[in-house]
């Protein structure tokens, strides 16, 4: 099967040498309860920044406020150097601009794989069908998945839901694809193939933000990751420096913890 | 403790199968027999069944009533289409309205929960007098003053109540990650809900509504009191003449033959949707 080849990352539109996200000391708290106590980043171009750290520590918080679905009560959060957290700005034109995949992959069960993977070109961006189809089968079919284009969700297996989960949120083009823990609901068979996915995107210079619990993965394919625990960042590094040296007395703690809960006599980080 | 070889053969149990098969069948077809034969020799030997069979089952005013029964009921099947589908849009309407907290439509809010319950509460045949002459005397211009549009108006009030809450179930009952997903599409809310959520609440709650849609297609009845002459004020026309109960049994007949067929229909339609998903969902399809 001969399909155009589609890019999948697009590199317009940012001033020149503003990063691609930055988030200025952003806050978030639920009922009273900080969940993020000032959080700084910076994700440049073609950079994949890994967020790791306890369930609760606030990592899907950071993704869910760049993307707009929460309001943050404090700070700023910049999407190629324009501020997005201006209140009072229409939140939907932003979000097109960004590609979220969640946990739970969130497929749209009663449509087919096809019609979730173009509804938001289609609806949002206005996008016509015909070419949106084209497109998102080109996607499909990079991604391994075009024989699946016609069956509902909940026929495909985890690992393709999540990868169908991807395609859906990269046919717009976004400036940032945001990866909240897209393996933990995963069986351990399948990660693999959701993982490498995500290693092609990055290989092919997408600009990503992911939250995880994947140490081998997080340091392959990380240019930058950060520690969270209790809502604030508390270490950042490249990733041999967060693995192998890490500085912060609750850093080492974390890993060591996940270190003793694996075989004790494996590394770390798995090759 | 497991033995090291086995008693039973393959064809032994085939055998069992089959004999436990037999029994269940001599049993389910026996019990039928007897409940069933029962229970209608008990009516056809009571001493009133003569007296019964002239009243009610008279094949005489059977035939006498129901061409003219059989007609009248075209309005009702009109009345129901176009009252049912008002009840659709109102209902889904005002179910909105209350599961999505809008700060403007605090008043509509508050003003459609009153609504739904002040119409649950009252008794449909009450409506119906209410609204069928009640406005008229109103002496208002603009109103309609038909009797058939008015009783269909009340019923369609009453029906929405219910059906509005029906859809309210549904709505609540998709995950709020279906819309966050739809939201970070880049739709629009109303987008999200046109698209993601609607659709998946209205499959959910189509049992539920097929149950409201059948018991409004019976009481499409009741605008018989207010005069309009669909089946059952025809029926009871002939009653009237007749001194016989029959042309009733006749009107239920017609009845029958539109909410029978449409209940197998939604059936059907389920059974597919489940099929076409591959999963066996007790609750139907997603």
């Amino acid at each position: 099967m001969s399909v155009p080849e589609v890019p999948l990352s697009d590199a317009t539109g940012a001033p020149a040498g503003a990063p691609v996200l930055q988030l200025r000391g952003v806050t978030k708290s639920y009922d009273g309860k900080d969940v993020l106590k000032g959080i700084d980043l910076s994700v440049g171009e073609h950079e994949a920044v890994v967020l790791i750290g306890a369930s609760g520590s606030g990592k899907s918080t950071v993704l869910r406020c760049i993307d707009l679905l929460e309001e943050i009560d404090d700070g700023d959060i910049f999407l190629d150097g324009q501020p997005i957290t201006v209140p009072g700005l229409d939140p939907v034109p932003i979000r097109r601009r960004l590609g979220l995949v969640f946990q739970a992959y969130n497929l749209f069960p009663h449509m087919r794989v096809l019609d979730n993977v173009i509804l938001g070109a289609v609806r949002g961006q206005r996008m016509d069908p015909a070419q949106a189809r084209t497109a998102g089968l080109a996607l499909l079919d990079r991604f391994g998945l075009a024989d699946r284009a016609r069956d509902y969700p909940d026929k495909l297996s985890g690992g393709q839901q999540q990868r169908v989960a991807i395609a859906r949120a990269m046919l717009t083009r976004p400036r940032a694809l945001l990866l909240d823990e897209v393996t933990s609901a995963l069986d351990p068979e399948l990660i693999g193939e959701v993982l490498s996915l995500i290693r092609e995107l990055k290989a092919e210079g997408m600009t990503m933000v992911l939250a995880t619990h994947e140490m081998s993965f997080a340091n392959d394919v990380a240019d930058l990751v950060c520690f969270l625990e209790d809502g604030r960042i508390v270490e950042q590094g490249p990733p041999e420096q967060i693995f192998s040296a890490p500085r912060e007395a609750a850093t080492q703690r974390f890993l060591a913890r996940l270190l003793r809960r694996e075989d004790p006599d494996q590394p770390l980080v798995r090759g | 403790m497991s033995t090291p070889y086995t008693l039973t053969t393959r064809a032994d149990r085939a055998q069992a199968r089959r004999r436990r098969r037999r029994r269940q069948v001599a049993i389910s077809g026996i019990s039928t027999v007897v409940l069933l034969g029962g229970l209608t020799a008990r009516i056809l030997t009571a001493s009133g069944w003569p007296v019964f069979r002239r009243t009610f089952l008279s094949a005489y005013w059977f035939g006498k009533s129901i061409g003219g029964i059989a007609s009248a009921f075209w309005l009702d099947v009109r009345l129901f289409m176009v009252i049912e589908l008002a009840v659709l849009l109102m209902a889904l309407l005002i179910a909105l309205i209350r599961t999505f907290e809008v700060p403007l439509l605090f008043p509509v809010r508050l003003l459609a929960s009153v609504y739904v319950d002040v119409m649950r509460g009252v008794p449909t045949i009450l409506l119906v007098y209410l609204i069928g002459f009640g406005i008229p005397t109103l002496n208002l211009k603009g109103l309609p003053t038909s009797l058939t549009l008015l009783g269909g108006i009340a019923l369609a009030m009453c029906y929405s109540a219910y059906v509005s809450e029906v859809f309210r179930a549904g709505l609540m009952s998709v995950h709020p990650s279906q819309g966050a997903a739809a939201l970070a599409l880049g739709l629009t809310p109303g987008q999200a809900l046109r698209h993601v959520i609607v659709p998946q609440a209205t499959r959910r709650v189509l049992p539920p509504l097929l149950n409201d849609f059948i018991a409004l297609q019976k009481d499409v009845a009741l605008i018989s009191i207010l005069g309009p002459q669909e089946a059952f004020r025809v029926a009871q026309i002939f009653q009237d003449q007749a001194f016989n109960f029959t042309p009733l049994i006749a009107a239920g007949l017609c009845y029958l033959c539109v909410t029978i067929p449409l209940t197998r229909f939604v059936d059907r339609m389920q059974w597919r949707a489940i099929r076409d998903r591959g999963s066996a969902l007790a609750l139907g399809p997603r």
